[in-house]
């Protein structure tokens, strides 16, 4: 095994300890949740910090593979949530499998994701830098205003929908999916960790073979010198919108992940701070590392409730305790020792490869 | 090394935010006491809810502790409160109540709700604010653990829920309530409308009034909305009911926009009635706002701060001396809450040894068939959907001052 592990290439290793920490968190997280060690308070952060994970995954492939900043992610996780919301409303009677049911749920808030960053990209992309930002900024708010003023029934006659106000005139027995303001109510709430755990999974795959590939290696090249990469053929507009729309389903399939966690859910939560709030998940975790993502969301996600004990200096504590992460990461002191560290762990143990590095 | 000095002084600020952390918890418990100490004649130290936590009943609530909803989670907080320590005071049940920070969002409310489950909550408070509440709520359905949320006032809160009751009326009945009393008191021929239309509230009672408005042959001129992004300037708004000769202008939107609204109409000089419900409470103690502009505007809420029974005086002065500030319907309700929970309590034999699921069918039976008298309301009843039955008052503001208007 040891052997085995020499042998496999750098990226090959980086990533397999990925998934090993990955397997290693899910078989402690069930053993301790089926023996009834966990709080209920981490129990029902599983699924949150799961969305979470996979936004801040998808999120890494735009800004640290492709390297265009973009601040409008939580408008496709909102384009996933409700596409995913209304989709699993629809299916309640047909398909009675809650785990199935999620799955269609999950990739229906893919697809619509997909299209709506098809929609963006085309004219965004075209932009770099700071332009892109904002115009990704502009975006999200778009589609937050559009969720909060749509109105989707179901009642016997099929799926109603109206803009603005609520036009939908629904038949006797005619249930209302999406309010506009209101958000969608009554929604049952059938997300599971394993769901999540998957969901990881296969966005990981996808993320890792995509940038070990042909595709992967031009997008980086694009990153690093567009003109250059431009000058030895390849197809900028091609290769953009294909990291950004995966990166935007992956975000609409998180948000689906995350709406049908709870029962009720709001367009507002989708806003410019959510966004900001899974930018710092992948700064914090380091510019394309993967691993980094993971556990900067899982942690930063868990970190306000811990400081439940601060009452109301609990975001004031919070942020600083950012800064201090963000601070000591970046130091080249400590950086340095760091290194020393876990340099000679790694002389010892080749196998062992903790750090990671802050960015590949 | 500049560096290292900016990472030294991070660490000392978050060392002294530990020290404000418990000094800050430290001055709540103390207020706690003050609070209490306050019913001297009645308390001794000894009756607090912290030495009683063996055997009393855990009350747990969230609400908006921090951010822009704040002053509404606080009123609740410190309503209940008060409420606690005078019935701690009483010798009986003894009650122990925790409010945890939700921030107005669905997402920190369930975490707050699992903290406080991980309390050993046994009777809940459900949360102060709508959007949370219906996260919060389906919760308190799944695990079996009975709430009563003093302001929640949305339909999602308690639809489908049977063991999720509301002390405030819900958002359609606000709606529906105020048309008929404009309509009845003829305080207005034509009326404008200013509402908040990505907020659950005010959306609730605006679609009601606007259908019991065209029912009643209330003329609505003008329907203008905005957003939490555009809740700053309001000249659009105003201009339009003005330009529409609106001589009432209904406001079913929060106090924080309302009191922006009434100093943009005053600096155009554009002088209507102002009519808003029970969201619009708390107005008089907007910091920086001239409450001398809020003279004459009317609201519609189950609670006055000014009338001359006895619980309300000695609901208002105790809230006085502990939080220097004169209660809202906010603190009423949450007070009015704790009662209703104790009463049946009382009814039911409910001890803290019981579980929250067993105390859960115990209360649902009670609340279905008793009677409260409180501060918001007397003989109020609940239906068996979890909707109170209670009249509203209106109310208008004189003299910096809430007076019944009839």
């Amino acid at each position: 095994m040891t052997m085995k592990i020499k042998k496999m290439s750098k990226y090959t290793r980086r990533n397999f300890i990925t998934y090993v920490m990955l397997a290693i968190l899910f078989v402690v997280v069930q053993a301790l949740v089926s023996t009834g060690n966990v709080s209920s308070l981490i129990k029902g952060q599983l699924v949150p910090i799961c969305a979470y994970v996979v936004m801040a995954i998808s999120l890494n492939l735009t800004v640290g593979v492709l390297g265009e900043l973009s601040l409008g992610h939580a408008g496709f996780m909102s384009v996933g949530a409700f596409s995913g919301v209304v989709m699993a409303t629809c299916l309640q009677t047909v398909v009675p499998i809650a785990w199935l049911r999620l799955a269609i749920a999950i990739i229906t808030g893919g697809v619509f994701a997909a299209m709506v960053g098809v929609i963006v990209g085309i004219p965004v992309l075209r932009l770099k830098g700071d332009y892109l930002a904002i115009v990704t900024l502009a975006f999200g708010e778009i589609i937050k205003s559009i969720i909060n003023n749509l109105y989707i029934g179901l009642d016997s006659g099929g799926l109603h929908m109206s803009l603005l106000t609520d036009k939908l005139n629904l038949a006797e027995g005619g249930k209302t999916i999406l309010g506009g303001p209101m958000g969608a109510t009554g929604v049952s709430s059938i997300s599971t960790f394993t769901m999540g755990m998957i969901l990881i999974v296969v966005c990981l795959t996808v993320i890792f073979n995509l940038v070990n590939s042909k595709s992967g290696r031009a997008v980086m090249a694009l990153r690093d010198n567009r003109i250059a990469a431009e000058s030895v053929g390849i197809n900028v507009t091609k290769y953009k919108l294909m990291a950004f729309v995966i990166s935007a389903s992956m975000a609409g399939m998180a948000g689906t992940l995350f709406a049908m966690n709870y029962s009720t859910v709001v367009a507002s939560k989708f806003d410019f701070n959510t966004s900001i709030l899974v930018l710092v998940f992948v700064v914090l975790g380091g510019l394309g590392n993967m691993r980094g993502s993971i556990i900067a969301a899982a942690a930063l996600t868990i970190l306000p409730e811990l400081l439940r004990q601060f009452q109301d200096y609990r975001m004031l504590a919070y942020a600083i305790v950012l800064i201090l992460v963000m601070l000591a990461t970046n130091n080249p002191t400590l950086s340095a020792a760091f290194r020393r560290f876990f340099g000679s762990f790694r002389r010892k143990k080749p196998t062992s490869d903790a750090k990671g590095g802050a960015a590949q | 090394m500049k560096k290292l000095f900016a990472m030294l002084l991070v660490v000392a600020m978050v060392l002294s935010l530990a020290a404000c952390g418990s000094s800050n918890s430290a001055s709540t418990t103390g207020g706690d006491t003050a609070a209490t100490n306050n019913d001297a004649s009645t308390t001794t130290p000894a009756d607090s809810a912290t030495t009683d936590s063996g055997a009393a009943i855990k009350l747990g609530g969230t609400g908006p502790l921090t951010g822009g909803a704040a002053i509404y989670g606080m009123a609740a907080k410190h309503g209940a409160e008060i409420a606690v320590d005078e019935i701690n005071a009483l010798g009986g049940i003894q009650f122990e109540l925790k409010y945890e920070d939700d921030a107005h969002d669905a997402e920190k409310a369930v975490n707050a709700y699992n903290t406080l489950k991980d309390w050993g909550m046994q009777i809940s408070l459900g949360s102060v604010t709508s959007t949370p509440a219906a996260a919060t709520s389906a919760k308190n359905f799944e695990d079996r653990i009975f709430a009563l949320t003093p302001s929640a006032s949305s339909t999602a809160v308690i639809e489908g829920k049977d063991n999720v009751y509301q002390m405030c009326f819900t958002d359609p009945n606000q709606g529906s309530a105020s048309a008929q009393y404009i309509f009845e008191q003829k305080l207005a021929t034509k009326v404008a409308i200013i509402w908040k239309n990505d907020d659950v509230y005010s959306k609730g009672i605006h679609d009601t009034f606007i259908s019991k408005a065209g029912e009643l042959g209330l003329e609505v001129v003008s329907d203008t909305t905005f957003t939490s992004d555009s809740q700053t300037d309001f000249s659009v708004q105003l201009t339009e009911a003005q330009k529409d000769g609106a001589d009432l202008v209904f406001l079913p939107i929060y106090y924080d926009a309302a009191s922006l609204i009434l100093t943009q109409a005053s600096t155009k000089g554009y002088a209507p009635k102002f009519f808003g419900v029970d969201g619009m409470d708390g107005i008089l103690t907007v910091e920086g706002f001239d409450a001398s502009l809020a003279e004459g505007v009317m609201l519609l809420t189950p609670f006055s701060a000014d009338a001359t029974d006895d619980l309300t005086v000695n609901f208002v002065g105790k809230y006085n001396d502990a939080y220097g500030e004169t209660p809202n319907q906010f603190a009423a309700d949450a007070y009015d809450c704790i009662y209703a929970i104790y009463n049946a309590c009382t009814a039911a034999g409910v001890t803290s040894a019981m579980s929250a699921e067993v105390t859960n069918d115990l209360m649902i039976a009670q609340f279905t068939s008793m009677t409260f008298d409180g501060l918001t309301g007397d003989g109020v009843t609940w239906d068996a959907s979890g909707a109170v039955s209670k009249s509203p008052k209106g109310m208008i503001i004189e003299n910096g001052a809430y007076v019944g208007m009839d």
